[in-house]
């Protein structure tokens, strides 16, 4: 569907596809973000760590529409844009796979992958052009262990689960795709399949968005790092100028340590 | 890290129509099974259960489970329940009644129609309720239950009994078609079945995406009409009293047909249908997509209200008249047994309209066999509990052999 030699890599100029500045949230009493700094370049992927509670979900959140800033521009490929909904946000091109991954279990790979923008000829649903698009989509992600697109989604397993909710995201002319914790719940080889998976949508060209609590992952894949704690990202920059350590110090105590 | 593990071997064709044969397959086993213990049982306690004469019987009786189970279907799908669709026909099978009495004279169409029209409309009114209230269905139509009854019992007035004497809709459940114009029908079905066939599997091979293989196209098509040429024979065997000839097959086998063609394409073809599947199986996911959940519903609810108006009507004309002893409470949960016996689950998600055919064969078979071996009411009621409770225990061992591999 999708050319993907259509998009645009790289960032324009020095401006980032998405940059938040100081966006700030609050639920009644409660600061969930203290003003948040934040890039997301395209071709990259940024991982966005911190501990619970530090305001990574309320970020997203801010970015997908789900939620309206309080305060803070957010400026998407150069422009301030404010998203009222998902539906907007996804018009943007802003496409965030949730950690319950929104599958139903009884649709198969391709239903899945079109629920609520089916194709269709003569009022028809189109099958076979929409299991052509998304076996061409997987075939782009180099997406190869789901055995067959008509399989429901119920007989996959946990990563082929994961990489279908990843092609059903970048399946839309998206320029960012936002993933909440995509290995949480998955063994190590299919964590693999999907870091595999992460890396091939930021070579495509897209700004990956990829939030963790596992650092191995995070060094793993992640090109760029931001730290949050208590709703303010502490510390930004290219994975070269930080290690383990240093960000474990950072999501603690916000301070990096000497070293 | 590797990048072979990852992009090992390239994509080769899958293997996948044998595994959909094999998972559709199961589904269907149980009741195959279940009609031929059924089968055997009553024949053996009582040799007239297999003749001709009783078969066609037989079908007739299940075509009222066949069709508001249809409508059931559509509900359950949903992961919800419909247990007013017994008494919503009941006022189908009066409001047509009603308006052909020689005092009214309506014609037999226009009567249908009235009928039909106030099914939908219960069936919008109470699923508005369910979906826009949020009322959960089962309260809601546990009501219609009881609130439909009254309403019949009402229409029907002190006598309690009232004839149909239109013949045309006297005719739908006990007329039939001559043997020859039957067979053309089953020849015409099934040589339309054959050409879908191969067109539809022939347009996947030369496109280059799995298909299932030709010989598999074959059987299918064979067993339809091994299916056909058996229900012929049947049907056009003569099955009369004594110098009295009767034989044919009765007009609800076409209309429970074209029914379920009807469903089956709404359900399988369109984007409503798509979507009625997609909120069994996880709203939550639907109302994402951008989904209207509530109007999905509401339509579901309204199409399942007026097929069971339409199993009213045929229900009326099989007596030739309505009556107060008219038991939708029975009936409905006949109707629920039948698609989950089918393979329907009730748990929203997993069925088919065909689902309620196949389970309708069974409770009806069931049904007949006890009231030919004139069981008591107090049997048949404790029978009928035993069949409705093994056809949960069937969806909850499927459902449960069914789970995600390796979550």
């Amino acid at each position: 569907m999708t050319s993907q030699a259509a998009r645009t890599g790289g960032s324009v100029g020095a401006e980032p596809l998405l940059r938040l500045v100081d966006v700030r949230k609050e639920f009644g009493a409660v600061r969930a973000l203290r003003g948040v700094n934040l890039s997301v370049p395209s071709g990259q992927v940024t991982a966005l760590v911190g501990d619970n509670g530090a305001g990574k979900s309320v970020t997203v959140k801010v970015i997908a529409g789900t939620y309206q800033p309080d305060h803070g521009t957010m400026l998407w490929e150069g422009r301030e844009v404010r998203p009222r909904n998902p539906r907007e946000a996804a018009q943007l091109g802003i496409e965030v796979v949730y950690q319950d991954l929104a599958l139903c279990d009884n649709l198969d790979v391709v239903q899945n992958m079109f629920l609520g923008r089916e194709v269709l000829r003569g009022g028809l649903l189109a099958e076979d052009e929409m299991e052509r698009t998304a076996m061409a989509t997987l075939a782009d992600l180099r997406v190869t262990t789901v055995q067959s697109v008509r399989l429901p989604v119920a007989a996959l397993s946990g990563g082929q689960r994961q990489s279908v909710a990843v092609a059903k995201a970048v399946m839309w002319n998206s320029k960012l795709v936002i993933l909440d914790e995509p290995t949480a719940a998955l063994g190590v080889a299919q964590t693999r399949q999907v870091l595999a998976l992460v890396t091939r949508l930021a070579e495509q060209g897209l700004a990956v968005l990829m939030i963790s609590h596992n650092l191995v992952d995070v060094f793993e894949v992640a090109d760029r790092i931001a730290v949050m704690r208590l709703g303010e990202v502490v510390a930004e920059g290219p994975k070269a100028e930080l290690d383990v350590q240093q960000v474990v110090e950072l999501m603690t105590t916000g301070r990096r340590g000497a070293a | 890290m590797s990048e072979a593990e990852v992009n090992g071997a390239p994509a080769e064709p899958a293997p996948a129509p044998r595994q959909r044969l094999r998972l559709d397959g199961a589904g269907v086993l149980p009741v195959i099974l279940g009609t031929i213990a059924i089968a055997v049982i009553f024949q053996s306690l009582n040799d007239r259960f297999l003749s001709t004469g009783n078969l066609v019987n037989l079908l007739v009786q299940a075509s009222v489970f066949m069709l508001i189970g249809m409508g059931q279907v559509f509900v359950l799908l949903l992961g919800e329940i419909d247990l007013s669709l017994g008494f919503v026909a009941g006022i189908a099978g009066v409001v047509v009644t009603e308006l052909v009495q020689p005092a009214v004279r309506w014609p037999w169409w226009a009567a249908i129609l009235a009928a039909l029209a106030v099914t939908a409309a219960i069936g919008f009114f109470q699923g508005t309720l369910v979906t826009r209230l949020r009322l959960p269905s089962f309260v809601v139509t546990l009501a219609g239950l009881l609130g439909w009854q009254g309403v019949m019992i009402i229409l029907l007035g002190a006598g309690g009994t009232i004839p149909i004497p239109d013949r045309t809709i006297n005719a739908i459940a006990n007329g039939t078609l001559a043997p020859r114009a039957g067979w053309l029908l089953t020849a015409l079905v099934v040589a339309l079945f054959a050409l879908f066939t191969f067109r539809a599997d022939g347009r996947r091979r030369r496109s280059g995406l799995a298909a299932p293989p030709l010989a598999f196209s074959w059987l299918k098509v064979g067993a339809a009409a091994a299916a056909g040429v058996a229900l012929m024979l049947v049907t056009n065997a003569d099955r009369g009293v004594g110098a009295f000839q009767l034989r044919g097959m009765p007009y609800v086998i076409p209309l429970v047909f074209g029914v379920l063609v009807l469903w089956s394409f709404v359900l399988g073809r369109t984007r409503f249908g798509r979507y009625v599947y997609a909120i069994g199986g996880n709203a939550e996911a639907a109302r994402r997509a951008g989904i209207a959940l509530a109007r999905v519903r509401t339509l579901a609810f309204t199409l399942a209200a007026l097929t069971a108006g339409i199993g009213g009507i045929v229900y009326a004309s099989r007596l030739r008249s309505m009556s107060t002893s008219f038991d939708g409470g029975t009936i409905v949960l006949y109707v629920v047994a039948s698609a989950v016996i089918g393979g329907t689950s009730l748990f929203g998600g997993r069925g088919h309209p065909l689902h309620a055919v196949l389970g309708g064969v069974v409770i009806a078979a069931i049904v007949n066999g006890m009231a030919l071996l004139g069981l008591s009411a107090a049997i048949q009621l404790i029978a009928t509990a035993v069949v409705l409770l093994t056809s949960i225990l069937v969806d909850v061992v499927v459902r449960r052999r069914g789970a995600p591999a390796g979550a």
